[in-house]
């Protein structure tokens, strides 16, 4: 019957029904897709599987914190800068810190600096792990994830200690500390180094050896120099492209110009470099905090400060490197005690738009590969 | 370039249509706001110096004025410059896109298009990037937003 019914159409009616093959099919990836890690929408143009190009949609998850900023004191930006991107908040909040001790001429005790070296890297570790659980389990692997929550637990557990939260713990105000770190800050970070390096053989065999994840990864989204720069890119995503953007080198602030470590890069610029730039980060992090955390100096945990902050007429610009790249404060000052325009420049709003360019002519597998290896965080991208 | 003064004589002569002044932090270039996509090219092709890595691009309402300003990095010296213009126009503030030098600059520029209501002449995609199309230009200074924002008085 059916066959009879299509033997008896002409060729004219048969062309309308077949689909052409020039026409793009649009899937729309998010914002509720577990891959994005957030409120993120992939409009993605297809042939067959293979994505044509691919466009973001972001704003899902804007709270206008630049705007915020210009009805808030100094010290309460900070509690907004943790909002941004919640998985470096230690760092955000240096940044503004820093711009504003650097305007104000403030130098803080040596105490401090340690405190803030300690908590940098102890954030980074627990981001980058974070993300290794994350990635794993967009592949497929979901083992990985049991065990990066394992060890970030360990760390978010020091925090707690300290500080009362876990992730968002506005620590930092200018000039020094909220107030000073539990007796057994100090102990408790040696044992989480000892603890971890022990444990990163199990997450070089069951994720970094594993032949899988290597077909994965390896090749898919080359990202070279070039394009890096010219979109931007930094953080552990640029530096798998061989650019060097690390600003706790190029820009050096605190106590990075005392500390030796050196910069992780690798010039393959696919998802696997980026990977292993992550994961020799990590390792190059511990080293960070074998050196400072037994050598806190005892003094004071905060620099003398005024209840009002008010920063002289004038911009300031202040870099900082925070777990997935160049965070960069612009405060332009009028000389009140609320900054007249505050800036963020994200480093995952470069990280995100480089997208296209990864993915396009790529499979749509591979596509959950390459945003994965990125590593971006979607409210740190709308602010 | 080994020190500011020597960066600052180097930007005099590539761009003689600008003022170079050293800031607090960074030499500060204001350029005219008709030379501002030559001042893009001439910053980025020069051999000496190449500004290639764009770190910020964004504007300030100044109610009489915009400034649209950006922060560069030559990713072979590691030097950095602060480039700014203004536009006086506040009713159809229109400037030339840098998008086709920095590829970034392309969604820097959607997201003060968004803000502000700057428009960017030449610019390939000029979208909102986070707000509705009726939305209006949340970070200037004269915006009133009466039903989801409620302002303290002191």
């Amino acid at each position: 019957m059916l066959l009879n019914s299509l033997t008896d159409m002409s060729e004219e009616t048969i062309n309308n029904v077949i689909i052409k093959e020039d026409d793009d099919y649009v899937v729309n990836m998010g914002p509720q897709h577990p891959s994005t890690h957030g409120v993120l929408r992939l409009e993605v143009f297809l042939n067959g599987e293979t994505v044509k190009k691919l466009v973001p949609h972001i704003g899902y998850i804007h709270r206008g914190i630049e705007k915020m900023c210009e009805a808030d004191t100094y010290k309460q930006v900070i509690h907004l800068t943790d909002r941004m991107d919640y998985l470096s908040a230690h760092m955000n909040n240096e940044a503004v810190c820093l711009a504003v001790e650097n305007a104000l001429g403030i130098e803080v005790p040596e105490r401090v600096k340690y405190i803030r070296v300690i908590l940098d890297e102890l954030t980074r570790i627990a981001s980058h792990h974070l993300w290794w659980s994350a990635f794993g389990m967009d592949l497929g692997a979901l083992t990985a994830f049991f065990y990066g929550m394992r060890d970030r637990e360990k760390i978010l557990a020091i925090f707690e200690e300290s500080f009362g939260s876990r992730l968002l713990h506005s620590f930092n105000t200018p000039g020094g500390l909220m107030h000073d770190v539990h007796p057994n800050f100090q102990k408790h970070t040696m044992e989480f180094v000892k603890y971890f390096r022990k444990k990163l053989p199990e997450y070089k065999q069951l994720l970094t050896d594993n032949v899988i994840f290597h077909n994965r990864t390896k090749g898919i989204g080359k990202m070279s120099r070039e394009t890096a720069i010219a979109y931007g890119v930094t953080g552990p995503s640029g530096r798998g492209s061989g650019f060097e953007c690390d600003v706790r080198k190029v820009a050096p602030y605190g106590l990075y110009d005392q500390i030796k470590f050196k910069e992780i890069l690798h010039d393959e610029g696919d998802s696997f470099a980026r990977y292993l730039v992550r994961m020799e980060e990590m390792e190059e992090s511990l080293n960070i905090l074998e050196q400072v955390a037994d050598n806190v100096p005892e003094g004071d945990f905060t620099a003398k400060m005024k209840p009002i902050i008010k920063l002289p007429e004038g911009e300031y610009y202040q870099r900082v490197e925070t777990a997935r790249g160049e965070l960069g404060v612009y405060i332009v000052s009028d000389g009140k005690k609320f900054p007249y325009r505050m800036r963020f420049r994200s480093p995952n709003f470069g990280n995100l738009f480089v997208l296209n360019t990864l993915a396009k002519g790529g499979l749509i597998a591979d596509l959950v590969a390459i945003s994965g290896s990125l590593d971006l965080v979607i409210p740190d991208i709308d602010r | 370039m080994k020190n500011n003064v020597e960066l600052n004589a180097f930007l005099t002569d590539l761009l003689p249509f600008a003022s170079v002044e050293q800031g607090k932090q960074y030499p500060e270039i204001v350029v005219p706001l008709e030379k501002w996509h030559e001042t893009a090219q001439k910053l980025y092709e020069n051999q000496q110096v190449p500004f290639d890595y764009m770190i910020d691009f964004t504007a300030v309402d100044y109610l009489t004025k915009f400034m649209v300003v950006y922060h560069l990095e030559s990713t072979q010296t590691h030097d950095l410059v602060v480039v700014k213009t203004y536009l006086e126009d506040r009713q159809k503030p229109l400037i030339e896109t840098v998008s086709d030098v920095w590829a970034t600059a392309e969604f820097n520029e959607r997201e003060v298009f968004d803000l502000f209501g700057i428009r960017f002449h030449n610019h390939p995609d000029l979208r909102r990037l986070f707000l509705e199309d009726d939305y209006g230009f949340p970070l200037r200074k004269d915006f009133k937003d009466e039903i989801n924002v409620i302002e303290l008085s002191n």
